[in-house]
This record gives C-alpha cells, sequence and structure tokens, in this order.
C-alpha cells in the first residue's frame, strides 16, 4: 500500500485494537489524526476518540484510560510535546503502557514546522522509552511492537515512537501491512492489565482503577517512599533492551523484516576506521553516502540507533570499540553543551581502555536537508584528519552558512 | 426519593463500616439513597475512611463523605492536586475505598475523560463487567476556577459522562491561603493581603457555576455540606444524567477562612441564610430551580439575614466589620442582593 508515515501510523493504530485515542492537532502530525477520525467516522474502529482541547489533556486523557485499563494512543510533535512535559511524567511513574507518535519537528522559537529531534531529546528524561523509525515502513511496524514492548508484564512503561516530521510524515511509501488479525494475533487481542500483589488483598489484584478491586493511583509519596519509586521505575527501564530485541524477532518471523537486532542495526563497522552513528530519516541517506564510499574502499561503517531511551550503552560500546573515530550524526542542540546524543556516546564509551576519537555533527535543524555531496565531503574529512590524528573542534555543524 | 428496601450493601450486619467498596463483576448495584441519618450511619460506608489528614473542622471531607453516601456505585474517583488529595494518600497509606486517581492539578477533568471514554470503549467491546461505572471529579476552586478550567470547558463541551464536584474553599489551601478566581471580593488571604491601602482582593469572584450553565450541560446545581439531604439528592441527579454534571459545594475551610473548627457547618449555612451563595439546580428542561433553604427564603424573604452574619464569623473579613469599612459591607451587601434578585428572576420556582 502506497501511504506517508502518518497514515502508517494511523493503520497501525486502526489494527492495534487500541480503546481510546485522545489527540490534539500539530503539524506535521495533524494527519494521523485526521486519517483516524476518518476510521472512526466510517465506522471502521471501536475506538473512543477524544478530540481534547490541548496536548495537556491529551497526555492527561491518556493517563485516566491506560489507568483504567484500557489501551491508550496519542500523537503529537513539538510544542505539542512540550506543553504535554507534565503529564509524560506522571504516565511513565504511573507505569502506564500508554503509546505516542512523536512525529519530530523543531521547538520554537524561532516558529519553525520541520524536523528536528528537538521535541525527542525535551522528554529525554520522562522516563518514556523511545524508538526512533528510519522510514515509513519502520513508523508502522514500530507502532504496532510498541504496544506489545510497552504492555510487557517486564515493563509497563509508555513508549514514543519518533518519526521525521515530514521527511516520513508526509512522503509516500510504498509498505507492507498485515491483515488486521495477524496484528490482533500479535498483540494478543486487547490489552490485559497486569496483575499485582497489594497488601490488603489476599489475592494478585489486577493493576487498574478497577471497582471489584480498588487501588489508588498517584499518591502523594514524601521523602520516606518517592526516591524508592523512582529507583523502581529506573530498574523498570533495564528489562527493555531484551523485550524489544524478542519483539523485533518475533516480528521478524511474523513479517521477514527486522531493524538490526531492534536496538541498533550496524552497517559495515566491522574493519570502519569512521563509524557514524544516527538516528531517524537521516540514517537513510547516511547509508547510501557510506554505501558509495565502501565501493571505493574507503573503511567507513554506520550505526543506526533505534532506541535512545533506554540508551544501550553496552550494545553501542560493543560496536563502536573497534573504531577510531566516531561521528555522532544529530538533529538537536543543547546550548552550552554538546548534543544530547554526543553525551550518551561520549559517556557508553569513556570506560574503554583505548577509545575512539568523537566528533559531534549538528545537521538538519529546523528541517535543513542533509546532502550526500555533504556527509561525503564530511566522512573524506575525517579520514585526513585521522591521519593527523586531531579532531578539533569536536562540536561541528553540518550545512550551516557561516 | 422514596426507600423501600435496603440494599445488601455496602454494610452487613458485623462487619467494620470502614472496608474497601467491592463490587464483582456482574454484581447489579443502584444503592438507593437514604434521607435518615440513623439508617445512612447504619447502611452506608463512606468512600473516605477516617484516618485522613486534612485538618479538623475542614468541610471538604465532609463534602466528600455526604457526596459518596449518594453514589450509586460502582465508582471511580480523580482528584484534582490540593488538601484532599495530599491528604488522603500519603503513601503507603489512602483513605479511599473505591478506585481512586490523582494525575496532576489542572487536568482532573481529562484524566476523567480519559477514564469516561476507556469505560465506553469497554463498553462497546463487551469488556465492562459492570452496567454502569461512574466517575466523580473532586477538586478545589484552585484546580477548577482557574488552572483546570480549560480542562474543565473542554471535557463539558465534549460532553463526557462524568460528575464534577467542585469543593470550592475560595482559596488555594494547599499552598498556604493564597487567592484564586474563586476568593470572594475583600477577603483577606496571602497574596491578597489586608493592608493600608487594600482592603483584601479587590476582584469579584468568578461565577462558576453559571459558566458552567453556559456550557449547556445537562446538569449543574451549588450545594453546601450543612444541606446535606439537598446535596446528596444533586449528587445522585449528577451521576444519574447522561454526560458532564458540574455541583459546585461550597467547603469551609478553617484554616484559610480563619473561624473556629466547630463552625465549618455553621458558616456554610449562613452562607445560604445570607444569600451569598443560594442553592439551586439547572438542567436544560427546567432551566434555574432553588432549592431547600434558598427555596425556602424565596417565599418568605423575612429568612433572609443581612451579610455580616456571614462575614462576622470568619477572620478573613474581620477587617470589613471596622467603623471605617461600613461602605465595604454596604458594597457586598448590594452585590448580593443584585444576584439574588436577578436569581429569582431566572429561577422557575421563585415565587412571583
Ligand atoms: C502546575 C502546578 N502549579 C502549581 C502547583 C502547586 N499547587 C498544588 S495544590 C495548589 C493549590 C490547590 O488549591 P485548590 O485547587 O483551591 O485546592 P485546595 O488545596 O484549596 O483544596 C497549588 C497551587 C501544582 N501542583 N501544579
Ligand atoms: S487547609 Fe483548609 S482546606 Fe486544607 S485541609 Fe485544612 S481546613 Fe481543609
Amino acid at each position: 500500500m502506497t501511504v506517508n508515515g502518518d497514515e502508517a501510523v494511523a493503520y497501525a493504530v486502526k489494527q492495534s485494537l487500541v480503546d481510546v485515542v485522545a489527540a490534539y492537532p500539530i503539524t506535521p502530525q495533524t494527519i494521523i489524526v485526521e486519517k483516524f477520525s476518518e476510521f472512526v467516522a466510517d465506522g471502521e474502529v471501536k475506538t473512543e476518540f477524544v478530540p481534547v482541547e490541548s496536548e495537556h489533556s491529551a497526555m492527561s486523557a491518556c493517563v485516566g484510560a491506560a489507568a483504567a485499563g484500557a489501551r491508550a494512543f496519542t500523537a503529537t510533535s513539538s510544542q505539542g510535546l512540550a506543553l504535554m512535559v507534565e503529564i509524560l511524567y506522571i504516565a511513565s511513574a504511573l507505569r502506564l503502557p500508554i503509546v505516542m507518535a512523536v512525529v519530530n519537528r523543531a521547538l520554537s522559537a524561532p516558529i519553525n514546522i520541520h524536523n528536528d529531534h528537538s521535541d525527542a531529546y525535551l522528554m529525554r528524561d520522562s522516563g518514556w522509552i523511545q524508538l526512533f523509525a528510519e522510514n515509513v515502513q519502520e513508523a508502522y511496524d514500530t507502532t504496532i511492537q510498541a504496544f506489545k514492548i510497552a504492555e510487557d508484564e517486564r515493563v509497563l512503561l509508555p513508549v514514543a515512537v519518533n518519526l521525521d516530521g515530514f521527511f516520513l510524515s508526509h512522503t509516500l511509501e510504498n509498505i507492507y501491512m498485515l491483515p488486521d488479525e495477524v496484528v490482533h494475533e500479535f498483540l494478543g487481542g486487547y490489552r490485559k492489565v497486569s496483575k499485582v500483589k497489594v497488601d490488603y488483598f489476599d489475592e494478585e489484584v489486577p493493576l487498574a482503577l478497577n471497582p471489584a478491586r480498588p487501588l489508588s493511583f498517584g499518591n502523594l509519596d514524601l521523602y520516606d517512599y518517592y526516591f524508592e519509586h523512582k529507583v523502581q521505575q529506573v530498574e523498570a527501564m533495564k528489562s527493555v533492551p531484551e523485550v524489544v530485541r524478542e519483539v523485533n524477532e518475533e516480528w521478524f518471523k511474523l513479517t521477514g523484516r527486522r531493524y538490526g537486532d531492534g536496538i541498533l542495526d550496524p552497517f559495515e563497522v566491522e574493519d570502519a576506521d569512521v563509524v557514524l552513528v544516527g538516528m531517524g530519516s537521516g540514517v537513510g541517506t547516511m547509508r547510501s553516502v557510506v554505501r558509495r564510499l565502501r565501493k571505493e574502499g574507503l573503511k567507513v561503517g554506520l550505526v543506526k540507533l533505534r532506541m535512545f531511551r533506554p540508551f544501550p550503552f553496552k550494545e553501542v560500546v560493543e560496536v563502536l570499540k573497534n573504531a577510531k573515530v566516531v561521528a555522532v550524526m544529530e538533529k538537536g542542540v543543547s546550548p552550552g553543551s554538546y548534543g544530547p546524543l554526543f553525551l550518551e556516546v561520549n559517556t557508553a564509551l569513556y570506560d574503554l581502555k583505548s577509545r575512539p576519537a568523537l566528533v559531534n555533527y549538528v545537521y538538519g535543524l529546523g528541517g535543513r536537508d542533509l546532502v550526500p555531496d555533504l556527509v561525503e565531503g564530511m566522512i573524506r574529512g575525517l579520514f585526513k584528519e585521522l591521519e593527523k590524528g586531531v579532531f578539533e573542534p569536536k562540536l561541528r555543524y553540518l550545512g550551516v552558512r557561516e | 426519593m422514596v426507600v423501600k428496601t435496603l440494599p445488601e450493601f455496602p454494610v452487613k450486619k458485623g462487619e467494620p463500616a470502614y472496608k474497601l467498596w467491592l463490587f464483582e463483576p456482574g454484581q447489579k448495584v443502584e444503592m438507593p439513597l437514604v434521607f435518615n441519618l440513623r439508617q445512612l450511619a447504619e447502611t452506608r460506608r463512606p468512600a473516605l475512611l477516617p484516618g485522613h489528614r486534612l485538618c479538623a473542622g475542614c468541610a471538604a471531607p465532609i463534602v466528600v463523605k455526604l457526596a459518596s453516601f449518594a453514589f450509586r456505585g460502582p465508582t471511580i474517583v480523580v482528584t484534582a492536586t490540593g488538601c484532599l488529595e495530599v491528604s488522603t494518600t500519603i503513601f503507603p497509606y489512602t483513605s479511599w475505598a473505591v478506585p481512586w486517581i490523582h494525575n496532576a492539578f489542572e487536568n482532573a477533568a481529562a484524566t476523567a475523560s480519559g477514564i469516561a471514554a476507556a469505560v465506553e470503549a469497554m463498553k462497546k467491546t463487551g469488556r465492562l463487567p459492570y452496567e454502569h461505572v461512574d466517575v466523580v471529579v473532586f477538586a478545589g476552586d484552585g484546580g477548577t476556577f482557574d488552572i483546570g478550567f480549560q480542562a474543565l470547558s473542554g471535557a463539558a463541551e465534549r460532553g463526557h459522562d462524568f460528575l464534577y464536584i467542585l469543593y470550592d474553599n475560595e482559596a488555594y489551601m494547599n499552598t498556604g491561603i493564597q487567592r484564586s478566581g474563586g476568593t470572594p471580593k475583600y477577603a483577606w488571604t496571602t497574596t491578597s493581603p489586608v493592608g493600608s491601602v487594600l482592603p483584601g482582593k479587590m476582584e469579584n469572584k468568578k461565577p462558576i457555576a453559571e459558566i458552567m450553565v453556559a456550557h449547556r450541560i445537562p446538569y449543574v446545581a451549588t450545594a453546601t455540606p450543612a444541606h446535606w439531604m439537598d446535596f446528596m439528592k444533586k449528587v445522585r441527579k449528577g451521576i444519574e444524567v447522561k454526560g458532564p454534571a458540574f455541583i459546585h459545594a461550597l467547603s469551609s475551610c478553617d484554616r484559610g477562612w480563619r473561624h473556629d473548627t466547630a463552625l465549618t457547618l455553621e458558616v456554610t449555612r449562613r452562607a445560604v441564610d445570607t444569600c451569598y451563595f443560594p442553592l439551586w439546580e439547572w438542567t436544560p428542561e427546567t432551566g434555574y430551580v432553588l432549592t431547600d433553604r434558598s427555596l425556602a427564603i424565596a417565599r418568605n424573604p423575612k429568612l433572609k439575614q443581612p451579610i455580616e452574619k456571614y462575614l462576622e464569623l470568619q477572620g478573613r473579613f474581620r477587617h470589613l466589620l471596622k467603623p471605617e469599612n461600613k461602605h465595604l459591607v454596604k458594597e457586598l451587601q448590594e452585590l448580593v442582593d443584585a444576584a439574588w434578585e436577578e436569581l429569582l428572576r431566572k429561577a422557575s420556582n421563585a415565587p412571583r
């Protein structure tokens, strides 16, 4: 089927037996909600669609719905995500398996509707799992997988599926979709609420707002418990990589498609001296350049990072430890520091006895194109620097006018 | 409403009155209203259990308990951030006998929207093991008049099926008595202090219940815990209507209003007696209808007390009773009278 990225996500949500969709329009996410409204208007889904009056309420309604035991979904971008931030922390701390499509867009000001990852970085510490799609097919696949990951008993955390605004959201691609029944079976039907042991009850009780076994959600938690609860949340993140890997494999059996090990996808890195690390649609461009330069015999490789939170430190070390120089390619800045992705990779590599040199390339802010020639020039430049062994400055901009 | 037989639920003989409310799937529950204090005490468990840490003399838990006596069950409760929430759920304890959630300060109505939507979805897909699950919100004035108003207005416009009960203590009490859009004119608060130039809050109280009437939702009412029968009837009506219902309950705060802990209900009673806070309900079919004591006052205007009767009990208005502020009291009296006259004109059951 030929669809754009937003439509692909809407189809995935339609097939995923979602109970409640609450959303507020913002470019470039809007098509998801528009398409989904059509499904609702045509009676193609049984989902309750809640066209809320703000993104803050969209996430709040998802929290309410998920706490009541429903499967809940929302989508947003940029300013919408920023407005949600307060509730993002609440959703993850209440361990609610909400899925959200984040159609990445630059944050204001200056106002800009085009793609970069500043919105995704904004929610970095909110306790959400963050996955990035490289193309429309992956956006579709990942949206369905996200429900399975979020609802896994070992996880019970919300998942953000990131897709690049316009580059994916508005770009038509031919993709393979599964029949509805196959998706239903993959997800095990409607959401099943996990059970917990609670002191008051003799049996395990559903972790939901359940009139049969009432529980309180969102209590006041002072210095005597807050710390422990936060640590539990951190611990829950530890089982995510395993679950993401399993779901990736299961998907592979079902569709013949997989994305590396689900966490990261290395390309030509084994003997590579220069390795690029990136997330999202830009990886496609980088891959084509790497392929071209490989034909010339240049030892260059690429690591596509699919999971940004939890950050796969071990896996990143494993895949980058033999490189001579690593170029962290990112669509985001943190004024006064390096880019957020760079800091993670830097941290991951620190413990190595002999570590690769690291440079941070910021590119594509506010939707600026990543031109293949630019990437090629950058890589060739890195090989020259490699001869000299000096990499200064560390923070560089790709494609910005002086 | 007449009570014919007492249901088994929730209190059984020999069982302690304070237990969680357990609604087994498939159980049909439709608790009738009980209007006899002895029967109430013997047959009803409140949804808010003892042991909470609200101040002695706080009206908020009375509002919640009375409301819960009118729940038909099963019920899910949502609470906004504020005194009620922080004092009833200090981990590892909870005072709530029903499923309960607190999300944040300004989003109780949005949270309730999500729950109501989830209930609908599970009903549509045959997964709701009950005939109905009612959703009831309790939120303070700050979380309703001010920061939470957007979510409330949005949820009302969308028509979700839930009852929103505003317990209005007329200031941000949880953060220490700051003015809100619900604080009345000339009241002292820590952010509208009485100084040499300003006599407390300079602005009028936002007419929140009227604003909710303007949303044309199925049910809007005012209430106080002192007029408990009236309040319980209204809660049940709000639950029974399909769609959003809103009850504005005046809820005195002895800390913030600066009154004796024993006067909690007396203060709210006088609010009605002086027509400062008239009791009414509104539906699209009936329009405004006076209830309880306010109806009695409408029928017999001699019952109407001067506003001083309300002000004199409370420290937050102490400055108004000084001789030099007589004109301010006069102004308040005129405001109250004008609003009361207008209500009498609007109310379909006011004598003409
Ligand atoms: C976004 C946000 N801003 C401010 C606060 C701080 N805060 C917590 S409770 C509260 C006051 C609550 O007042 P009200 O709604 O009137 O309820 P009350 O405490 O009086 O019962 C405030 C300001 C908050 N929790 N969240
Ligand atoms: S401060 Fe006021 S509203 Fe808060 S618990 Fe005490 S009496 Fe009640």
